[in-house]
């Protein structure tokens, strides 16, 4: 029903932010339109139909060689609709949300999963709460572009303002306000807005040795409120400090040794040597090292592991999941045992049980799968100076980079950023980049040492299958006490 | 992409442009997908997308500003939004005296043959049976290996391209291609492998190759051990190569160097790797997954010789880095679809090959690893620095013959010494569906950490 979409309403343009209250906007297809168009999927004799809807507006620009390259406007809408019969699943999506357009493609999907006949049902839609996770104060589309632009503009000062070997500073601004609708079935009907704002930065520094770089990025699922709060010009300067520090690293070790990760900077290293393991699809095709291990102790009692897509601000948190499903708190492992691993809504149906709220998905384009959220382990109790101070030789990494694991082997590997030596229970000379190396089951019991500082991490994008979606990780300092460094260093 | 005059695309991004106003520089990019991907597991369709997709992507620069926009529709409404949004967009850029759109150029496309009417024509039944019987081949090669999904995809891309500066071209392609995942156990122990199969249409696939090339990935590394650290001679494998050749190209790559963020700046002319070793991207060849008539901006693509016989000859370029640099695009403009702006980047990379076989290569070899898989290779490079350290998986080699499976252990070296240290090219080369061809490469000297 196009009187029904946001872009027939001119106080919703990105450009026009005059005075209005924007809140939530208006509803994106009609509850009627949506019990027609489940009930024309499910005709055929389908098991469950969904309809999920997505308006999504972003804004980036970009910070290069001391210019404003571009800004940027998106406008990406949609709808997906997929209908399952038996084992499988067919999906079909289409730019137009038109009952018309809707209706042409529940009959793709309905004929992708299906070739049965069947009767005509009615589907009864009750609207589902999400979890409150937090509170949008100014929505991206209300501020000023240039009130964007000056944030880059303050980064290539401050980083360039560091120091005089900083030769290069490229920065990049970005927001987006993602309005998703789903409609099931199940008679599930939920909404969610989730508003995200994103700064990161790369700066050069050069030596004589060749150049170095730096980064450094924050990102929260808020508005524009978030640069009360983050000042962007230290991000700029931390960046720059990493690049110039560098410029002095030595080549990083080569093999196994005690490896210490700061609060705040390993919370990847869950994500891969873990968590992609505890996701119900993979477990469910024994493609997971922790396949059948629930109830057993898969870590050093230390250790607690937790999804949480509740956690308000946070990069990886939602209201509800692309699914429909509230956002949880689910604990994954508890004092070193295996409690559950997370499930999106088919693996949740054959196992019968509840959803995890894990359902993501990248766009009204892809299929829900099972996906972290927020990952991160609890604090322990050490002290994290002690840490270092109990360590004799090992590598500090101050930020880790990417990883990527093969969940069916549980070896993973991620890049160190930053990292240091540890000679005699302190943290020496900066180290070059190398990635670490290891197996995720091993790791996890090796952890020896937890620290009582718990931080969060910098926003990340998870990529599976070709889908990626925002997460969020976190830990405390805490210590393994073997894993591979790959240097080049004897 | 392939030059097809006649288009109702053309004709959307035509009406943008003559929508430019004076003073204003307008570019509209326009594209329609259509995709087919099934999934198969135990016999059974696990999923069937059915998907197209459009969209429209315009570029405004006035006095040197730069403003975007794109919308994932093209619907009349939204484009004159977009328009609009680009055009507010101008004026928050930095003014850029090298800022601008491509110009046609006296370069001609050399015509290829990138659409296939067969594959458009494909029944969909017959796309489910390839799937199937990929998943049956691979089960069926070796008692221990399970399937985790075996995949048939197709897509079929049109765009087009129109400038205020006298650019006016389309295209379309297809292509197709199955894939399926492997699980091989023994005992507690679980090793994963893939393969796949790609074509113009399905009747190129080679089904056997792809099943028995995803048992052999998982079932080899069965049993592998982590091997001691240790500097050692690293045989890749053209699958690796290829994987690397992709890093390097970004060393490469035009705009990098004028932003101070190449290795190679100020390099040209030099010797940077062995004498055996040219690099060329070629996207004119057919042979190439990634052969192509047209860049993103497009202009005509074209060969460029990057390095020869070890001395850096030049970068690749768009037209902005191109005017920036004081020389002409030479055809690599690449774009992401319609929601970005054009890039810099390679577009068909291949080292000019040797003449021995890896078997050959390896006899050679005292104490060696032949490298069949890296992990992480995009946490690992850095290639401001060239410093770069990449998970691996692979067999060892010890006088001359290939030995034990080892795993869990990373190389490390950087791309500056890796180029040195190079000592042979295979003569195996293997034109992947990647944006490089691989083949083998000896590297003398690199440092492998195990345990």
């Amino acid at each position: 029903m196009p009187s029904d979409m946001p872009s027939d309403t001119p106080s919703d343009t990105p450009s026009d932010p005059g005075g209005r209250t924007l809140g939530r906007l208006p509803g994106m297809i009609d509850a009627e339109v949506l019990s027609r168009v489940l009930g024309a999927a499910v005709r055929s004799g389908a098991d469950f139909a969904e309809v999920f809807a997505e308006d999504k507006r972003s804004t980036s620009a970009g910070l290069d060689d001391g210019r404003i390259e571009q800004v940027t406007s998106g406008r990406d809408r949609g709808a997906g609709i997929r209908v399952v019969k038996g084992d499988t699943t067919g999906f079909a999506h289409t730019a137009d949300l038109s009952e018309a357009g809707l209706l042409a493609a529940a009959q793709s999907a309905a004929a992708a999963a299906s070739q049965g006949g069947g009767g005509v049902r009615t589907i009864a839609l009750t609207p589902r709460a999400g979890t409150k996770v937090n509170t949008v104060e100014r929505y991206p589309d209300e501020v000023p572009k240039a009130a964007k632009v000056e944030l880059l503009r303050r980064i290539d000062d401050a980083a360039r303002s560091a120091g005089s070997s900083i030769v290069q500073v490229s920065a990049g601004y970005g927001d987006s306000r993602r309005r998703i609708l789903v409609a099931n079935t199940d008679g599930v009907l939920a909404e969610d807005e989730q508003v995200r704002s994103l700064v990161r930065m790369s700066v050069v520094a050069t030596g004589d040795a060749g150049m170095q770089t730096g980064f450094q990025s924050a990102g929260q699922t808020i508005g524009f409120e978030m640069f009360d709060a983050v000042d962007v010009e230290a991000l700029a300067r931390d960046a720059a400090r990493m690049a110039i520090t560098k410029l002095d690293a030595r080549p990083a070790p080569s093999g196994a040794m005690p490896v210490v990760i700061q609060r705040g900077s390993g919370g990847v290293l869950f994500h891969e040597a873990c968590g992609h393991g505890l996701e119900a699809d993979l477990v469910a095709k024994g493609a997971s090292v922790y396949r059948g291990k629930a109830g057993e102790l898969v870590a050093s009692p230390l250790v607690t592991l937790v999804d949480d897509g509740t956690m308000s601000t946070e990069w990886g948190a939602i209201g509800i999941d692309d699914e429909g499903h509230p956002s949880q708190y689910n604990v994954l492992i508890q004092d070193g045992v295996l409690t559950d691993y997370m499930w999106d809504y088919l693996r949740a149906r054959k196992e019968g049980r509840p959803q995890s709220g894990n359902g993501r998905r990248q766009s009204y384009m892809h299929l829900p799968m099972v996906r972290m959220t927020n990952t991160y382990v609890l604090n322990g109790t050490e002290e994290p100076d002690d840490i270092v101070r109990n360590t004799d030789h090992g590598v500090y990494v101050a930020k880790l980079g990417g990883g990527s694991v093969n969940t069916a082997t549980g070896d993973f590997v991620f890049g160190m950023v930053e990292a240091y030596l540890i000679e005699n229970g302190e943290i020496t000379e900066p180290l070059r980049e190398g990635n670490l190396i290891g197996n995720g089951p091993q790791v996890l019991r090796d952890i020896d040492l937890l620290g009582n500082d718990f931080g969060m991490g910098n926003p990340g994008t998870c990529g599976k299958d070709g889908q990626g979606v925002p997460v969020g990780d976190g830990q405390p300092t805490l210590r393994v006490k073997s894993m591979t460094i790959g240097g080049t260093a004897a | 992409m392939s030059t097809r005059p006649d288009s109702e695309l053309l004709r959307i991004a035509d009406a943008v442009v003559a929508q430019a106003r004076p003073g204003e520089q307008l570019e509209a990019y326009v594209s329609r997908d259509s995709e087919t991907d099934i999934r198969v597991y135990e016999g059974e369709i696990e999923h069937f997308v059915s998907a197209q997709s459009e969209g429209i992507g315009i570029r405004v620069i006035r006095d040197g500003r730069t403003g975007f926009a794109y919308a994932g529709t093209l619907d009349e409404r939204a484009i004159a939004e977009v328009l609009a949004e680009a055009r507010d967009n101008v004026e928050f850029g930095t003014p850029d005296e090298w800022a601008g759109l491509a110009s046609p150029d006296d370069v001609d496309v050399v015509p290829q043959d990138l659409w296939n009417e067969a594959l458009a024509a494909y029944a969909t039944d017959r796309k489910i049976e390839l799937a199937k019987e990929l998943e049956r081949l691979a089960l069926a090669s070796d008692p221990r290996v399970r399937v985790d999904d075996a995949n048939y995809s197709d897509v079929a891309a049109e765009s087009a391209v129109v400038t205020t500066t006298g650019i006016r071209r389309a295209g379309r392609e297809n292509g197709c291609y199955v894939s399926v995942g492997t699980l091989a156990d023994d005992g507690d122990e679980t090793q994963t492998g893939f393969g796949f199969s790609v074509g113009r249409s399905p009747d190129e696939f080679d089904l056997a190759k792809a099943a028995k090339e995803a048992a052999e990935r998982a079932t080899r590394l069965l049993g592998a051990t982590k091997p001691a650290s240790r500097r050692l001679t690293v045989v890749l494998d053209p699958f690796v190569t290829a994987q690397f050749l992709g890093i390097i190209s970004s060393t490469l790559n035009g705009e990098s160097v004028i932003k101070g963020r190449s290795l190679f700046k100020d390099r040209v002319g030099e010797t940077v790797a062995n004498p055996l070793f040219t690099l060329v991207d070629d996207p004119t060849n057919p042979l190439a997954y990634t052969a192509t008539e047209l860049d993103g901006e497009g202009l005509a693509a074209r060969r460029n010789v990057l390095i020869d016989g070890g001395v850096l000859q030049g970068f690749v370029h768009n037209s902005y880095s191109a005017r920036r640099a004081g020389t002409a695009s030479t055809g690599n403009a690449v774009r992401g679809g319609f929601k970005g702006t054009p890039g810099v980047g390679c577009l068909a990379l291949q080292v000019v090959p040797g003449t021995r076989s890896q078997t050959e290569l390896i006899s050679g070899i005292q104490d060696g690893v032949l490298v069949q898989q890296v992990s992480g290779l995009h946490s690992g490079v850095n290639p401001i620095s060239g410093d770069f350290s990449t998970g691996a998986s692979g067999l060892l080699i010890s006088n001359g013959q290939l030995g034990a499976p080892v795993r869990e252990f990373t190389i490390a070296s950087t791309l500056q010494r890796m180029l040195l240290d190079l000592v042979e090219v295979g003569g195996d080369v293997d034109w992947l569906p990647m944006r490089a061809a691989g083949v083998s490469l000896v590297i003398a000297d690199m440092t492998m950490s195990g345990a």
